[in-house]
Order: structure tokens, then C-alpha cells, then sequence
């Protein structure tokens, strides 16, 4: 009995005590949420595009961290810094796309999930040699102060990465939907083949979508390097982004949003009620938990494609 | 012309079952045996045994029991670390309540109590698949590593928090424990890498072996001509996860002496994946060849620049490994996709018809 009040109804009841920390809380998930988004964002892009699993996101997300604060460290303005790292990181898609990926055409899904756990080692220790292994201080001139909305306090810079990341999604949302290339995107993910006999190049498209994929490395990469500190622990993000991708479905882009904040939300709220009484430091693990938990329900995650199978 | 099947004639059905029909092959078989349990337990130092040929040969055995699961029955998981996490804390705990139990069968009860964990989590396998699953795996990692990290009953609550093997006998030798010479615990590690690979070269020729094949291939097809998914995919899962169990009772007990959750964290998992990968999915041998490659490629890649007589930074060195790392992995996968096993069976073929060139 006293268990069972331990677990389920002190935490609800300090939940509804204090109503005004518990929005602090959801706020503060949501925050955190949209930055697994951005991060997630980068996986759903290319395994739409090319089935392939890029495990490498994260080590991209370093990469490009790395690449940009090491060329503000030797005085790059900002804002020629961000444009070379941009310009950088499609260097990277069209090596990537030319050296790997162009030869591993046809092969399973689980070869090129390998390769690009390959690449996720090379692209750290190249950013790493080139730049330093030392953690670096990223500053892009965002204040880091609280400001207080209906007695709630929010961080401004938490605030500016949403609307960051809300304009990025926004910008590819146009860019899938209303473009002739985002619409040969569409095509290539639905079938290779298919797309391209009606004269679509499928290099030329992969070559794209890596790079979108590395420009949102790049956005993801700012935002938590300017959290966190731009170091190795910027990679570890990827295993953070998965089951925010199993939560939305591994090809739905708003999936990939609102898995995040799903994620966001549960982790903060489990690990502030919930926490104390399991030992902390549940956040390691609970996210996993709940897409297991989710997925025992709806396999193919909450906008996946249905997965039909014909004999 | 020297190894062929020509003149190599089976009077009886066992000999046509042999896992070595060709006599050539057995006479190579025995040699590397009789290599790998006499001679080289006499030659190496304890340099190369502790740091180069224990850690092969445990690795060898989580990489049979992942390729079990991952080549065999065609399910990817990324939980091997926390599989071998339970094999290691229950062997302790075992060891330390019941002192007097021979360590082999501690070994094989902590197998058992892997294989348990793993059916649990493996029941999202009857659910979902593919890289979906591999996420799902991902829970047992985390989750078994941040128990074992939490409840102090998993460690008798010492103050180190971590696991250490106690002394124990087999055959009146210290196998076990600081005292244990490198030699015995090399020579317990290749027996018991040995019985465990016969087993499962038996287990996938057979009846069991076939429908995680089939199941492999296509489920529902599988389903279709009589195979119950829902035994055959948690066998493949209390099997995988009794090997890497005992793997990671072995690497605790036979090979670092002592451990904390760290040592079975998600980059053990990736590595044993990277060896079934590397050697070939689906391949007993491949499983060996691929665990000699990922565990060979640091040591000498530390070795080169010294013999070489390059003098470099260790962080440097630490970035330039992860990329040739990185770098040989990718190339790999370019050059052969199926693996070491592969490029075996290719050397047989051409073995088979030299010296003619057709």
C-alpha cells in the first residue's frame, strides 16, 4: 500500500499541489524536446530519402560544431564562419555521397547502418585532430537569461532555440512540399527505382539531402554547443535522438517533432516525480522505456508509414 | 587439386553429417586445435595473453551469441553490453552467496538468468522489427546497466561500487582472482569458447537453426509453413543472450578481474556488432574472425607507430585510431559486404580448383 502511494499518488498529487512548477517543468521539456527534435529532424531526412539509417547524425552534429567554433576561435566573423561551415558540410554530403554511399548501392539496410556507424568514428576523429579534443565555449551572442511569462520563468535562449528550430522545420515543410527538388525527394523516398525512370538523379538527390541533413547539423549543432559546450559528448546526442525517432516513426518529419517533445516532456516529468523514488538518473534510460512501451502498441511509431507485407 | 571433395567417399550417414567432411579440413582443424591448446599457452608471455588472446577469445563468444540472434534469426540488437552485464552481476552474486559451487556451473546459472532477461526484452521482437527493434534494444542496455548501477544488492553494497572476481578452484587450480595465472584462465576461456562454438555450429545445421532462417528470411512465410514465431524468435533470444551472458560472466571472472557497469556500456555493444558485421552474419566462424579483427586492430594500430619508431601525442594517436578504425570499417564493407567468412569460402573455391584457373 504504501508502495503503491509512493508511485502512484504522491507524485500526482504534488503535481496538481503546484501547479504553476508543474508548467515550469513541461516548459522546460518542451525546450529540451525541441532540441532532440532538431537532432532527430536530421535522421528522418535521409532514411526518408535514402533508407539509409544514419547513425553518423550526431557525429555531424560535432563535426559541424566543431567546425564552426573553430574557425570563430581564429577570428572568422560569425556570420562568414556559419556560411563556411555550411559550404564545409556540403564538401562532407558530396564525399560522403561519392566514397560510400554511391557504392553501396543495393546493399541491405543493416551494411549501410554499419558504414555509417563507420563514418560517425571517422568524422570525430577528424573534427577532433583538426580542431582540438579540448571542450570550447560557443557564443553567438544570445543572452542566457530567465524571462518571466504569466510567473513562469523561461530562459531566453531556450525560447530563441525553439523558434529556431520552428523555423527550420517551417523552412523544410516549404521546401518538401512546394519545390520541384522536394517533390523528387518525395519521389526517390518512395521508390528508387520508379524515380529514377522518370529521369530523377539519384546522386544528384542523395547529395541534397545529406546536405540538408548536415545544415540542420549545423543548427543543432549551434544550439547545443551553445548549451552545453562544444565537445565529444555533442555525438552522444544521436543515441538520445532514437527513440524520439521510434516515438514519431522513422519517416514522418512531424513525427520527428512532436516525438521530441513527447520525449522531452516524459523524461523531465519522470525524472522530477518520479526520480527520487526509483534513485535518479532515470533520464538514462526512461525514453527508451516509453518507445519500447509505445511501440508493443503502434510498430511503426505515431506517424510511421503502416507496414503492410504481402507474400 | 590437393583439397577437393573427389575420392573423400561417406559409407555412413554420420560421416555424411560431419561438420568437416573433408579430411583436409580436419587434419587443419586438429592442427589449429592442438595450436591453440598446447603450443600457445606454452610460447605466449602474459602480455599477450592478458591483453591480446583472453579478450579474443570472450569476445569470440558474445559474437557467436549476437550472430545467433542477428544473423541467424535476422533480429538486430543493440543490447549485447547490458546481456552481458546480467551474465557478469549474477555470477558475482552467485559466487559470493554460494562460495562452494564449482565456477562453471556459476557460469552456466548466470548464462541462464541472461537468457531469462533476454526473453524479456525480447518480447517486442513479436511486435516489431528491424531497426525499430535495434531502438528497443537499446532499453536493455540502458535500463539493466543504470539497475545494476543503483540497487547496492547487485554488488553486496561494497563501496567501490564495482564487482570484483573472488578466488575460486577448478580442478585444484586458482582459475579466478588476482592469484590466477593468465595461462589457466586462457585455457578455461579457449574450453569453454570451444564446447560453446560446437553448440552452436549443431544448434544452426539443425532443426532450430532452419526456422530462425526462415523466420530470418520472411516471417510470415515462416509462419505459413508451420514455424511459431513467437518460440522460435525468444529461443533466438534466450540463446543470443545465454552466450553473450556467459561472455560477460567470463570477461569479468577470467579476463579484467573486476568491473563496473562502464565496462558493459552501449560501445561494447556496437563493438561485438561491428565483429558479427566485420566477420560475416550468419557464420559460426565468421563470428571468430571478426572478434580476432576488432580486438587485433587497436593493439596493433598502438604497436605500428612505436615499432616504426613514430613518437606521437596519445590524444592524437587516440583520434588517428578512430579514424583508421572508422576508415577500415567503411572500406570493409565497400570490399565485402558479407564479411571475413566470406572471403573464406572464396579462398576454399579458388583452393578447390588451383592450380587451374577457370
Amino acid at each position: 500500500m504504501e508502495l503503491l502511494n509512493t508511485f502512484f499518488v504522491a507524485p500526482f498529487a504534488s503535481m496538481f499541489g503546484s501547479p504553476l512548477f508543474l508548467a515550469e517543468v513541461i516548459i522546460g521539456g518542451l525546450l529540451t524536446g525541441v532540441l532532440y527534435s532538431l537532432v532527430a529532424l536530421g535522421f528522418v531526412l535521409i532514411f526518408k530519402a535514402s533508407g539509409v539509417f544514419n547513425f553518423s547524425q550526431g557525429a555531424m552534429v560535432l563535426f559541424a560544431a566543431l567546425t564552426l567554433v573553430g574557425l570563430m576561435e581564429r577570428g572568422v566573423p560569425v556570420w562568414l564562419a556559419l556560411a563556411l561551415t555550411v559550404l564545409v558540410m556540403i564538401a562532407l554530403a558530396w564525399l560522403i555521397e561519392r566514397l560510400m554511399l554511391s557504392r553501396l548501392v543495393n546493399q541491405e539496410g543493416i551494411i549501410l547502418f554499419m558504414a555509417t556507424i563507420g563514418l560517425s568514428f571517422l568524422l570525430e576523429g577528424f573534427g577532433q585532430i583538426f580542431w582540438g579534443s579540448n571542450v570550447k565555449r560557443l557564443d553567438i551572442g544570445i543572452p542566457n537569461e530567465s524571462i518571466h511569462l504569466a510567473g513562469i520563468p523561461i530562459n531566453q535562449f531556450d525560447l530563441f532555440a525553439a523558434l529556431m528550430a520552428a523555423g527550420v522545420v517551417a523552412l523544410l515543410a516549404v521546401f518538401f512540399q512546394k519545390t520541384p527538388t522536394g517533390r523528387a525527394l518525395r519521389a526517390v523516398a518512395d521508390d528508387h527505382q520508379a524515380a529514377l525512370s522518370i529521369g530523377i538523379p539519384l546522386q544528384r538527390i542523395w547529395l541534397i539531402v545529406w546536405s540538408v541533413s548536415g545544415f540542420v547539423a549545423i543548427i543543432a549543432g549551434v544550439v547545443w554547443g551553445a548549451k552545453s559546450g562544444v565537445q565529444f559528448s555533442l555525438s552522444l546526442i544521436a543515441l538520445k535522438a532514437l527513440p524520439v525517432l521510434i516515438l514519431g516513426g522513422f519517416t514522418s518529419v512531424p513525427g520527428a517533432i512532436v516525438g521530441g517533445l513527447i520525449i522531452g516532456v516524459g523524461e523531465k516529468i519522470a525524472e522530477i516525480y518520479w526520480g527520487p523514488v526509483l534513485g535518479g538518473a532515470i533520464e538514462n534510460w526512461f525514453a527508451y522505456m516509453l518507445a519500447m512501451v509505445f511501440l508493443m502498441f503502434r510498430p511503426q511509431g505515431l506517424f510511421g508509414e503502416r507496414i503492410i507485407e504481402r507474400i | 587439386m590437393i583439397y577437393r571433395e573427389a575420392g573423400n567417399y561417406k559409407t555412413t550417414y554420420a560421416a555424411d553429417q560431419a561438420i568437416f567432411t573433408l579430411q583436409l579440413d580436419r587434419v587443419f582443424m586438429t592442427m589449429v586445435m592442438v595450436l591453440a591448446f598446447l603450443v600457445v599457452p606454452l610460447w605466449a608471455n602474459e602480455y599477450w595473453l592478458q591483453a591480446v588472446l583472453i579478450p579474443f577469445l570472450i569476445f569470440s563468444l558474445a559474437a557467436i551469441g549476437l550472430n545467433l540472434l542477428t544473423g541467424y534469426a535476422g533480429q538486430l540488437s543493440l543490447g549485447t553490453g547490458g546481456f552481458m552485464a546480467v551474465g557478469a552481476y549474477s555470477t558475482y552474486k552467485l559466487t559470493t552467496a554460494f562460495p562452494d559451487l564449482n565456477i562453471l556451473l556459476v557460469f552456466l546459472l548466470a548464462g541462464f538468468f541472461a537468457a531469462l532477461v533476454g526473453i524479456v526484452f525480447g518480447l517486442p521482437s513479436l511486435r516489431i522489427k528491424g531497426f525499430y527493434l535495434a531502438v528497443a534494444t537499446l532499453a536493455a542496455q540502458f535500463f539493466i546497466l543504470w539497475l545494476f548501477n543503483k540497487v547496492g544488492w547487485f554488488y553486496n553494497n561494497n563501496s567501490s561500487g564495482n564487482i570484483t572476481a573472488p578466488p575460486r578452484e577448478l580442478f585444484g587450480l586458482v582459475v579466478t582472482g588476482a592469484a590466477a595465472k593468465a595461462q589457466v584462465r586462457y585455457l578455461l576461456s579457449l574450453g569453454i569458447l570451444t564446447l560453446f562454438a560446437l553448440f552452436a555450429k549443431n544448434i544452426v545445421r539443425g532443426r532450430i537453426g532452419r526456422s530462425w532462417m526462415a523466420i530470418r528470411d520472411m516471417d510470415i512465410a515462416a509462419e505459413i509453413i508451420g514455424i511459431r514465431p513467437l518460440h522460435t524468435k525468444l529461443l533466438a533470444f534466450a540463446l543470443s543472450s545465454f552466450y553473450c551472458g556467459v561472455a560477460g560472466a567470463m570477461s569479468v571472472f577470467l579476463w579484467l578481474g573486476s568491473a563496473e557497469t562502464e565496462a558493459f556500456s552501449i560501445f561494447i555493444s556496437f563493438q561485438v556488432l561491428f565483429m558479427v558485421i566485420v566477420g560475416g552474419l550468419g557464420s559460426i566462424l565468421g563470428s571468430i574472425l571478426g572478434a580476432a579483427f576488432i580486438t587485433l586492430l587497436p593493439i596493433l594500430l598502438t604497436n605500428v607507430p612505436l615499432l616504426v619508431g613514430l613518437r606521437i601525442p596519445i590524444d592524437l594517436q587516440k583520434h588517428i585510431e578512430q579514424i583508421v578504425f572508422g576508415g577500415l570499417i567503411v572500406f570493409f564493407l565497400i570490399v565485402e559486404p558479407h564479411g571475413l567468412a566470406r572471403l573464406w569460402q572464396i579462398m576454399k573455391e579458388k583452393l578447390r580448383r588451383w592450380p587451374f584457373p577457370y
